[in-house]
């Protein structure tokens, strides 16, 4: 494989990324995935929106685009229907993409534009200094929820599927080479694809919870992806949720795969709306 | 020769668009624009453009910008509302320098107010609407001829100088129907692409006229562009020099050539005693006004901008000088009227004449106004 420095940019180091963040690892395994599929490097587009999460796309040698916070579907789509020969990667977080995007996120799948998005998911606002998000778990300590976030949370990928997205999955940051497998296939698949990461927050979310840093994060996320016998659809992973609740779980893997006709906006000769 | 046909306002728009080279529209339904977003979607199928209507007016102008990254001369139109929603990116546009086009055809607002009566009430959102410190180029044309001659030069300026292009005409300009020969040889301009070793390349590299050369995504050049203060790589910087200096050159890659830019009409200025200073719709009513007033032997003149913004403040000071009053005609309640009286600088009086009740101004009640504010001159 090829040296994983070739697709980063050092010369854009150091990263603002805080310690024991596992976004890092998030990025290798896309990276990795990138080289795996010998794409080509000139023709991946990055498009991020804004957060921690989005800062990704400025360390990753490519056409990266940082937009604005929530819109990075809505940029990614006017990049893939102006220029479809690139592959288009939208990195966004749970309050970027889900928050202040929500609207432009469903549009993208409802569509099926031949893009894929990577969610983030760390329960809260990073950048922003830990304030809650939609996917902050009820109970949770957030700066603006100090005694405990009393909201529904979403979920992510019930939400993508709901909005007809063709390709669904769910992939712990805990677990880099099976991030790896599930992005490969994300790209590759024929259509909108939808990754949720669930990532960590060790400076805010970790914090404000006693959930520990961000090795003692990863580890807990292990250590509640319920393994069981059988195919990654099957696994659980069991929400962190800091009360005497039992805890929901969550799939893990890849939980929707469809094909059907792909966007490609409205245009003449051969290449007309399928 | 081209030959005279029957365009409607909204129509001309489409087909300056494509005929400036447009191959990407990215758009959200709202009256009274509508009617150009009909339009694109039969045009540029035929153009080897691409249509996409979007979820709301924020995801348009996003579109229209990473079409426009990809290389694409991107527009889209809208009206009040949908204009306020669009501000976000307008400034994105402005700070990553992405070319592209934004028709704002005003209506009454504020608020959804009247969606289907005229306003010139977006002429100072069309300036400052977007936060933080920004230039500005905005055309306003009064007739569907010009519609489509402005909405040409809107791609060319975007082109030109990086930067997204707002043409603002009212509902009346764009739903009137009416006879026009649309020229067949149109000068178009090109953004400067980026050339030699990628390597080397800087998206934001300071050039001697201010403006850097552009590579598309995909053309083998991997650079950033964010809407954060950034260096000539496009990479964020919090430097305070650097942050600085960008700031300083986006402003003056317009307004160092606002020569290029200004374009103004004045009309039996030169002799005038008083003079009306109207754009878009009013401006043609006002010349109807100014003509009628001088076969009744008022002096009267018209200065009409055609570029709104940059404000055409030496034209107005020259014409100050020449005549004793500047009646400001706008179907709002006083917006370019400011810039007016700072241009004229005490040189002429300034009356203003402004409404917002979403009735058009008439030659007939201009040429009342014009009249009776002759009568007061003569009158000290
Ligand atoms: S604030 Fe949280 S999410 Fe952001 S970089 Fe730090 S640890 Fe990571």
């Amino acid at each position: 494989m090829t040296d994983i420095k070739t697709y980063l940019r050092e010369w854009a180091m150091p990263h603002v990324l805080c310690p024991g963040c596992a976004h890092g690892i998030v990025l290798r395994s896309f990276l990795e995935a990138v080289d795996q599929l010998q794409l080509e490097q000139d023709k991946v587009a990055m498009v991020a929106g804004i957060g921690c999460s989005s800062r990704l796309a400025g360390y990753a040698d490519f056409c990266t685009l940082h937009g604005t916070h929530g819109r990075a579907p809505a940029f990614a789509t006017g990049l893939k229907l102006a220029r479809p020969e690139l592959d288009v990667v939208v990195v966004t977080g749970d309050g970027d993409g889900l928050a202040i995007g929500g609207n432009h996120l469903i549009h993208a799948a409802r569509r099926n534009i031949d893009i894929t998005v990577m969610l983030l998911n760390n329960s809260i606002y990073g950048m922003t200094g830990g304030q809650a998000a939609p996917t902050t778990p009820q109970g949770a300590v957030a700066s603006t929820t100090p005694s405990g976030n009393t909201e529904a949370s979403f979920d992510a990928c019930a939400l993508l599927q709901g909005a007809g997205a063709s390709f669904v999955a769910r992939v712990l940051a805990a677990n880099p080479i099976e991030m790896t497998k599930v992005m490969a296939d994300a790209i590759t698949h024929p259509g909108f694809s939808f990754i949720e990461v669930v990532s960590d927050c060790p400076e805010y979310f970790g914090r404000y919870n006693k959930a520990g840093g961000g090795a003692e994060m990863l580890v807990s996320l292990t250590s509640r992806d319920v393994a069981v016998a059988g195919p990654l659809a099957a696994k659980r992973f069991v929400n962190h949720v800091p009360s005497s609740e039992p805890p929901p779980g969550m799939d893990t893997g890849v939980l929707q795969r469809e094909v059907r006709p792909i966007f490609s906006g409205i245009r003449g000769g051969d290449t007309d709306e399928s | 020769m081209a030959e005279a046909q029957l365009v409607q306002g909204n129509e001309a728009c489409a087909l300056g668009a494509v005929a400036a080279g447009c191959n990407f529209y990215g758009g959200y339904p709202i009256t009274p624009s509508s009617g150009i977003a009909e339009q694109m979607v039969r045009f540029l199928p035929g153009a080897d453009g691409v249509f996409v209507q979007m979820e709301d007016e924020i995801a348009s102008l996003a579109a229209v910008i990473g079409a426009s990254l990809a290389g694409s001369k991107a527009m889209t139109a809208t009206s009040g509302p949908g204009f306020s929603l669009m501000q976000e990116h307008i400034g994105y546009a402005v700070m990553a320098e992405v070319p592209c086009v934004i028709v704002n055809v005003m209506r009454g607002g504020p608020s959804t107010g009247m969606p289907t009566s005229p306003s010139q009430g977006d002429m100072m959102q069309a300036r400052w609407g977007t936060h933080g410190d920004h230039s500005a180029i905005v055309l306003a044309p009064s007739s569907v001829g010009e519609v489509y001659e402005l909405t040409v030069r809107a791609f060319n300026l975007a082109e030109r100088f990086r930067t997204p292009v707002i043409v603002v005409y009212d509902e009346i300009v764009g739903h009137t129907r009416e006879s026009v020969v649309l020229p067949d040889a149109l000068e178009i301009t090109d953004r400067v692409r980026a050339e030699g070793d990628p390597e080397e390349f800087r998206p934001k590299a300071i050039t001697p006229n201010g403006v850097p050369p552009q590579a598309a995504f995909g053309d083998g050049y991997r650079f950033h562009v964010t809407g954060l203060a950034h260096d000539e790589r496009g990479f964020p910087t919090e430097d305070s020099q650097v942050a600085g200096a960008l700031l300083t050159r986006l402003h003056s890659k317009v307004d160092d050539h606002e020569d290029e830019i200004v374009d103004v009409e004045t009309f039996m200025i030169d002799d005038a005693d008083l003079a009306i200073f109207a754009y878009g719709i009013v401006g043609r009513s006002a010349r109807e006004a100014v003509m009628e007033a001088r076969a009744s032997g008022i002096k009267a003149g018209l200065i009409r901008p055609r570029t709104v913004w940059p404000f055409p403040a030496e034209h107005i000071a020259r014409a100050a000088e020449q005549v004793d009053t500047i009646i400001v005609a706008e179907m709002n309640l006083g917006q370019m009227i400011g810039e007016v009286e700072r241009a004229a600088q005490g040189q002429a009086e300034i009356v203003g004449h402004l409404r917002a009740d979403g009735e058009p101004m008439t030659p007939a009640h201009l040429l009342a106004l014009i009249t009776n504010v002759e009568a007061d001159r003569k009158q000290p």
